[in-house]
């Protein structure tokens, strides 16, 4: 098996243009969640982590919508200085992402001409048209878990020898449509987030875009290194996690195994950490079926809200960032353990040596993925 | 990659009729999708009360599945987590995207709402089959045999799966299309080797 390199990447969120000015905000406490009052999107106050709406992401938009902006300003940033020529043959765009253009459909005429404009491949090919990629670019959409399968994906393309470098882009707008849908579920928290904790309520909704650039070529050798992924499914529900966490459980098992790594080998834990009573309870209980219980874990939701098809790229960009700075992140929004089987969720900004990390996510369909970074 | 892989089982839905294996096993071409549907469902003589609850993109997907895996599919010879479900589309959960937009004038719709994600079909045929290996959903404009072939002889030649289920579910309006094929490493009576172009065959079987 090739072995395969982060050689560059890019978040763009309310809290940060570059992943080191998000970084920057992370280690300073800042969130981007705060409380909106937008009849657009919703009829009530809710707390999220959004775009102000005069947030120009690109000149010269006309073509594009706020969709493709985000994911254009998100690649370019993290092409700049890579290296990468998105003409080569051996070079492919991968796009994650949960619902693309649908705000399209609350302003619009469902016609056939909104139905090609709708299609995440038609936002994919144009994006990818923008910066010259030769192949087609692919679509992941799976969900919360979007963001990993892309990167799973990107490795698996790179595996089967097809391409050396894969640009993996994902993200997601909030518009009325998937606000009112969370809120129908009364998924959604009325104060910010609070994962892993015994007062959650419920997940605070996010826009961002988050790049990672992975590549099998031999000059990035002394950086970060993709090691083991999986991804499973819990056959059990469509839109509950698993009661027992088996099936993460498995899945990041299954992640260690593939990465030569046991448990005791992992020093960081990126969990999903949605701050809904279900899924954090679930994940603790798989973090601890993997023997992962005593693993520093934090989430990021509290910074971020749930991003959806970004969340695993961002997450997973400032995973690396923490590998790099050996800096571990407090999860916001975590005050008292609220959970049966307990982990370690770290509440402070702590300086520890850092070398592997392992980066989780779970969504509706029952699906899970994790992945796990090293730092060489 | 040198190491062959075998399509064991295929099913095709298309323009009110069902095929297995190539062969046509049930036509109901007058019906309307909903009708289509529940006939197909009714064929199969089963009693599954999520099937009322799906909406439509993940019945056809699911009663393809069914179709596919019914006298084909031996359960015992595999764990849960190896075997997976590769599936692609080009217009994502649309069907049920405009369904959801009309809810949202009025009391918008968790039963509805869930089924705004192109994935969650696939997590129908997992609970239904208690399939837990790897599973994905990619959006193509036209259905990419080669990249199917490609990605699944990935999976199967690193033993992340040893049987996986992959193919193209589409649906939008009253325009709809189900192919999947059933991928294993040992070859049985029916076999196709699974390349691109034996895909390709039993893609246009409509056509024929």
């Amino acid at each position: 098996m090739q072995d395969i390199f982060i050689i560059s990447d890019n978040i763009t969120s309310p809290i940060g243009l570059t992943t080191a000015e998000n970084f920057a905000s992370l280690t300073k406490n800042v969130s981007g969640v705060t409380l909106h009052n937008d009849l657009n999107l919703s009829d009530q106050p809710f707390y999220a982590s959004l775009f102000d709406h005069a947030h120009e992401f690109i000149s010269n938009h006309n073509t594009f919508t706020r969709f493709e902006q985000l994911l254009i300003a998100s690649i370019t940033g993290a092409l700049k200085n890579s290296g990468i020529d998105c003409a080569d043959n051996k070079t492919v765009l991968i796009i994650s992402s949960t619902k693309g253009n649908i705000s399209l459909l609350e302003t619009n005429e469902f016609d056939p001409a909104l139905k090609k404009r709708i299609a995440m491949h038609t936002s994919a090919k144009m994006v990818a048209d923008y910066f010259g990629f030769s192949n087609q670019p692919l679509v992941v959409s799976s969900a919360c878990i979007s963001g990993l399968l892309g990167i799973i994906t990107g490795k698996r393309l790179i595996q089967s020898g097809l391409y050396e470098n894969v640009v993996i882009a994902g993200a997601d707008i909030i518009s009325k449509f998937i606000l009112s849908g969370f809120e129908s579920f009364q998924a959604i928290s009325p104060e910010p987030c609070k994962p892993f904790d015994t007062n959650r309520k419920g997940i605070n909704l996010g826009e961002g875009a988050g790049t990672v650039i992975l590549s099998s070529q031999k000059k990035h050798a002394k950086g970060i290194q993709l090691m083991g992924v999986a991804v499973g499914n819990d056959a059990n529900h469509i839109s509950a996690p698993s009661r027992t966490g088996e099936e993460l459980g498995f899945v990041i098992k299954t992640a260690l195994r593939n990465s030569a790594f046991t448990a005791a080998d992992i020093d960081l834990i990126s969990a999903h950490g949605t701050a809904t009573l279900y899924n954090d309870e679930m994940e603790a209980k798989a973090i601890t079926t993997a023997g992962l219980q005593s693993v520093p874990a934090n989430s990021l939701k509290g910074y971020y809200g749930h991003t959806l098809g970004a969340a695993g790229l961002i997450e997973s960009i400032i995973s690396i960032k923490s590998l790099k700075e050996n800096l571990v992140l407090p999860t916001m929004g975590f005050e008292q353990m609220g959970l049966e089987s307990p982990i370690h969720i770290n509440n402070t900004l702590a300086h520890i040596p850092l070398q592997n990390c392992l980066k989780t996510a779970s969504g509706f369909g029952g699906c899970n993925a994790a992945i796990i970074f090293s730092k060489k | 990659m040198s190491i062959k892989n075998h399509i064991t089982a295929s099913c095709a839905i298309s323009k009110g009729a069902v095929y297995k294996n190539g062969e046509p096993v049930f036509a109901n071409p007058d019906a309307d999708l909903t009708g289509f549907l529940l006939s197909v469902y009714q064929y199969l003589t089963l009693n599954y009360v999520r099937f009322y609850k799906m909406d439509n993109l993940s019945k056809l997907g699911w009663l393809a599945s069914e179709i596919l895996l019914k006298d084909s599919f031996h359960a015992e010879k595999y764990r849960p987590e190896e075997t997976g479900i590769l599936l692609t589309n080009s217009n994502s959960s649309l069907d049920t995207d405009l369904k959801y937009v009309q809810t949202i004038r009025d009391i918008p719709s968790p039963s509805v709402f869930v089924y705004t994600l192109p994935n969650i079909m696939i997590g129908e045929i997992c609970i239904r089959n208690h399939f837990k290996g790897e599973t994905a959903l990619f959006v193509f404009e036209r259905f990419d045999a080669l990249f199917m072939e490609q990605y699944v002889n990935n999976l199967m030649n690193n033993g992340i799966l040893q049987a996986c289920i992959c193919g193209w579910v589409e649906l939008l309006e009253n325009k709809y299309k189900a192919v999947l094929f059933l991928v294993e490493k040992k070859a049985n009576e029916q076999t196709n080797i699974f390349t691109a172009q034996n895909m390709i065959k039993l893609f246009q079987i409509e056509n024929i």
